[in-house]
């Protein structure tokens, strides 16, 4: 008898399941192609505005600040990764946040399946602040959906004083290491940056799709497997800081926390090129505040807010006032700091894969599963 | 049951000491850490205590300890009320091996898939994200726990004095409390002190349903980016200790607690 | 000398039934007409806020990824197609092995150690070595992971120790590879198979050690068709919380191994948030789920035979 019970009650459920997986399609997908032009209805006057960053990622004094000048208070709701926010607010549903940070590729693939509210840059007269570069990213021409925070490159950051016999310049030097780099040398292991490398030094495009380059660049990685100390996304920098790995796949601004260690950790971008992120924030369609979220964004464009995310989280921020009011000497201390938005430009932005994301997961888990 | 004889018991003890030693191993370097000079946990700097000083004007750090404890007691407290039952349903359908093995279902499903599951579960029915929503997240898996260890001690158990009771014209309730429940009291603690512990522990399933409220773990992976600094190796130094301390506490007191039916008696 | 007839008794004074030939209308507690109720509550709770929930996420395995992540409701069935191929088999194979040989080591120190502490005269002193087996699980399991990466790296405390005793020239390379990965996994779930076998050896009378004894039969075989049907519990516990977390598991690989080798924990992981293919996902998890389940009704089956083999419990 429970046995008999017990199938008909599974065939049941499963029905359920299919049933309301069906009926709540909009609340699990960010949509389909194309922005719709309709808002969710706009509540008026001081609101909370519910906020999804990443940790310590702005200045402390934020919250009240920005309640002082507009009246509107903050929740803030932390994550470490893109994919965690991505998944956060896609499985909470429309409405759940009024901000996000997000990552470029990141933010390109929301565009594209309607899953971002368009600024009105009337309301952002502080986007003045930033250098005309930062409305030349090609993930979000003229920045109608997202606004730049900070930005910078991947490249290699690597011990100047314990590494005497080999310069460093070239990706070669991650997957093909001298013997003096043999097995200290570590990936990230996010997989857009872990296929980077391969990618660029076989002088593809990072957004390629192409199933042939994807596979030269797996095998290639692959091989490079044997001369790897691991990968590594999170702590590579303290790696380099014990001395336990001598050159590692970091990005710029991470590489800053090693210096500010030790200054004998240095950073370079690689001659056959790199990618230019940028975090940058953005409103989740669907967001009942989006005048206030607004204010907030313009809020953070000002001058001394950026200043203080280059001052203490280390990474360049695309705005052209507080980049002009670092001091001289901290931009001494860490070189990248100096690099130009010109300069930025010349690398390529990661951009969604669309349809040859299946594709580019298969062979990332190709180099991982060996 | 006693032991075995010399040969076999050294053999006993010395796996238990290759246990404890693995087991605390870890450990000890971890609470030696906590007194590191140097910010980095591979370069010894030196003997300090300056980072229990941090840690104490730390409320972030300290809020999210009383957070995971108070969801932890919940936890323990709701899967315990429902696997109690449970346990005692299984048992006398035993022979079933579906419901045997559905009843380990929750643990087989990978955390991520219950997380973001749950998530969107709660956001539908627009349930708070919260230690609400933390604490029945746990009790999900934590039900699964707590009903397999109670069922370890219900196996093998002696049913006769149940039949005396009955016999004896008691009705099933008062049967229950007076002369099971004692005897499977050690099964229930055992069963509470591990879904505590795991749920203290847990993080994934925690960082999605959590919303805005701060667990230890999810505190823990956010400070990760700047390494394990010696400020949360001091945190979980105080952690233990506190736990030592309970424990300590708890078994001295707790030794006058008579454990109702004498085992010698049940056998 | 002990008879047949004792040795059913001593044996049965351990089960369900009294002395003697079961009474067909024995009344206990576990017979009660209320003890189905007992099921209600716990699948109640577990139909809302498991099945459902999972479900609504699983059901997506038949469908296809949108363009940009999310889920488009076409039906198909490519995802498990892509799933059955040898590059991702190839991973939940790994996990398998990597799981299996950590239930193994846990079994093989764990069920000892769990017997020693059941053996220990005085409850006090069991209840102290229980509580400091479950005792590292009271600090984070991040933090316990980050320790062993200091204790096994190359400048680490194990190779420092032995290079300062001249037993190596050079530092092993003990991490970032499947071997710190088994030591991370037993060493997260090691716990887990000591407390349940504990609870059921515990429980036993411990005249059962010796009745087999006495009567001239082999450990072993003692051990077998005496014990071993009245641990059944704790040993199929002990083994589904070690083998089950492990193969689900993904931060040991990423940090202890290296991020060198996937398990099925980070593959699924990786679906879910990097590529935000929840379809995929769904699909490798709905294998593994399978796998599992399967594994699961093998073990109950199997021990089920054993257990007949031996005296009903």
């Amino acid at each position: 008898m429970p046995r008999r019970n017990g199938v008909r009650f599974s065939i049941a459920l499963v029905v359920v399941g299919l049933v309301l997986a069906a009926c709540s399609s909009d609340s699990s997908s960010g949509g389909e192609a194309g922005a719709s032009p309709s808002r969710a209805p706009q509540e008026t006057g001081p609101v909370t505005l519910k906020v999804l960053a990443f940790n310590d990622y702005m200045p402390n004094n934020v919250s009240s600040t920005f309640q002082d000048q507009t009246g509107n208070t903050i929740e803030i709701t932390t994550t470490s990764s893109n994919e965690d926010a991505i998944a956060k607010i896609q499985a909470a549903g429309p409405g759940a946040y009024d901000i996000a940070w997000l990552t470029s590729p990141f933010v390109d693939g929301m565009i594209k399946a309607g899953g971002l509210e368009q600024l009105d840059h009337s309301a952002l007269p502080n986007l003045s602040n930033l250098y005309p570069e930062a409305s030349q990213l090609a993930y979000d021409l003229g920045n109608q959906y997202s606004v730049p925070y900070a930005w910078g490159t991947t490249g290699i950051c690597w011990r100047s004083d314990l590494v005497k016999n080999t310069t460093i310049d070239s990706w070669d030097d991650l997957l093909k290491p001298s013997s003096e780099l043999a097995g200290k040398v570590t990936l990230i292991d996010e997989d857009r940056w872990l296929m980077l490398p391969a990618l660029k030094e076989l002088g593809f495009s990072v957004n390629t799709t192409d199933p042939d380059q994807l596979q030269q660049a797996a095998d290639l990685t692959i091989a490079a497997k044997k001369t790897l100390l691991g990968f590594d996304g999170d702590t590579f920098y303290s790696k380099l800081v014990s001395g336990e790995a001598l050159a590692v796949e970091g990005w710029d601004g991470w590489c800053n926390y090693g210096t500010a260690e030790d200054p004998n950790v240095k950073y370079i971008t690689p001659k056959e090129g790199a990618d230019i992120w940028v975090d940058t924030m953005v409103i989740p369609k669907g967001s009942t505040h989006v005048q206030q979220a607004e204010d907030f964004i313009n809020f953070i464009l000002q001058p001394e807010h950026q200043k203080w995310v280059a001052e203490h989280i280390l990474f360049k921020v695309p705005n052209q006032q507080s980049m002009e009011m670092l001091d001289p000497a901290f931009l001494d201390q860490f070189p990248n700091m100096k690099v130009t938005p010109q300069e930025l430009l010349q690398q390529e932005p990661l951009k969604d894969l669309g349809d040859g994301q299946a594709a580019f997961s298969d062979a990332v888990t190709q180099v991982k599963s060996g | 049951m006693r032991d075995r004889g010399p040969g076999g018991g050294r053999l006993l003890r010395l796996n238990m000491g290759i246990v404890f030693a693995f087991l605390y191993t870890p450990l000890v370097v971890l609470v030696i850490l906590s007194f590191n000079q140097s910010k980095y946990a591979s370069l010894w700097g030196g003997f300090s205590t300056k980072w229990y000083g941090v840690l104490a004007h730390d409320s972030a750090v300290i809020r999210s300890i009383g957070t995971t404890f108070f969801i932890a007691a919940a936890a323990t407290v709701l899967s315990i009320v429902i696997g109690l039952p449970l346990a005692f349903g299984l048992e006398r359908w035993r022979r079933n091996a579906a419901l045997d093995s559905a009843s380990y279902f929750p643990l087989l499903i990978p955390d991520i898939v219950t997380a973001i599951g749950l998530l969107s579960f709660f956001a539908a029915i627009k349930f708070p994200l919260g230690v609400r929503s933390i604490v029945i997240a746990h009790s999900v898996w934590g039900i699964a726990f707590a009903t397999a260890i109670i069922r370890t001690r219900l196996r093998g158990f002696d049913r006769s004095i149940e039949e005396a009771s009955l016999d004896l014209g008691v009705k099933e309730i008062p049967t229950f409390f007076k002369v099971t429940l004692p005897v499977i009291w050690p099964g229930i603690i055992a069963a509470a002190l591990v879904v505590f512990t795991l749920s203290v522990d847990e993080f994934v399933i925690a960082y999605f349903t959590a919303g805005q409220t701060v667990t230890f773990p999810i505190q823990i992976y956010g400070m990760i980016r700047f390494g394990i600094t010696p400020e949360i190796n001091a945190a979980a130094t105080i952690l233990l200790c506190v736990t030592m301390l309970s424990i300590a506490t708890a078994l001295i007191l707790g030794g006058r607690r008579n454990r109702g039916v004498p085992e010698e008696a049940v056998a | 000398m002990p008879k047949v007839d004792d040795r059913r008794t001593h044996a049965s004074t351990a089960g369900s039934a009294s002395a003697g030939p079961a009474v067909p209308n024995a009344k206990d507690l576990s017979r009660s007409r209320w003890t189905w109720l007992g099921l209600v509550p716990a699948f109640v709770w577990w139909t809302v806020f498991l099945l459902a929930p999972i479900a609504l996420i699983l059901a997506s395995a038949f469908f296809k990824r949108g363009f940009y992540g999310g889920v488009v409701y076409q039906f198909t069935l490519s995802n498990f197609s892509r799933a059955a191929t040898p590059l991702y088999m190839k991973v939940f194979w790994h996990s398998i092995k990597l799981a299996f040989v950590t239930t193994v080591v846990c079994l093989a120190v764990g069920y000892p150690a769990a017997y020693f502490i059941a053996t220990r005269p005085s409850v006090k002193m069991r209840n102290v070595l229980l509580l400091l087996v479950i005792l590292p699980f009271w600090t984070d399991f991040l933090i316990r992971t980050y320790a062993w990466i200091i204790l096994l790296n190359r400048e680490g405390v194990v190779n420092g120790v032995l290079e300062r005793f001249g037993v190596i020239d050079q530092p092993l390379g003990l991490l970032y590879n499947n071997t710190a990965v088994v030591i991370g996994l037993v060493y997260a779930y090691l716990p887990l198979m000591i407390l349940p076998l504990y609870a059921s050896l515990e429980r036993l009378n411990p005249e059962l050690f010796e009745a087999g004894a006495d009567l001239g039969s082999r450990p072993f075989r003692v051990w077998r068709t005496v014990i071993l049907p009245l641990i059944v519990p704790g040993l199929v516990a002990g083994i589904v919380f070690v083998f089950v977390p492990s193969l689900g598991n993904f931060p040991v690989a990423e940090l202890l191994g290296g991020g060198r080798s996937d398990m099925v924990g980070n593959l699924i992981n990786r679906q879910f948030l990097t590529a935000r293919d929840w379809p995929f996902g769904s699909t490798l998890t709905l294998a593994l789920i399978a796998i599992l389940m399967l594994l699961l009704l093998v073990q109950s089956f199997a021990l089920r035979r054993s257990r007949e083999i031996g005296i009903d419990a």
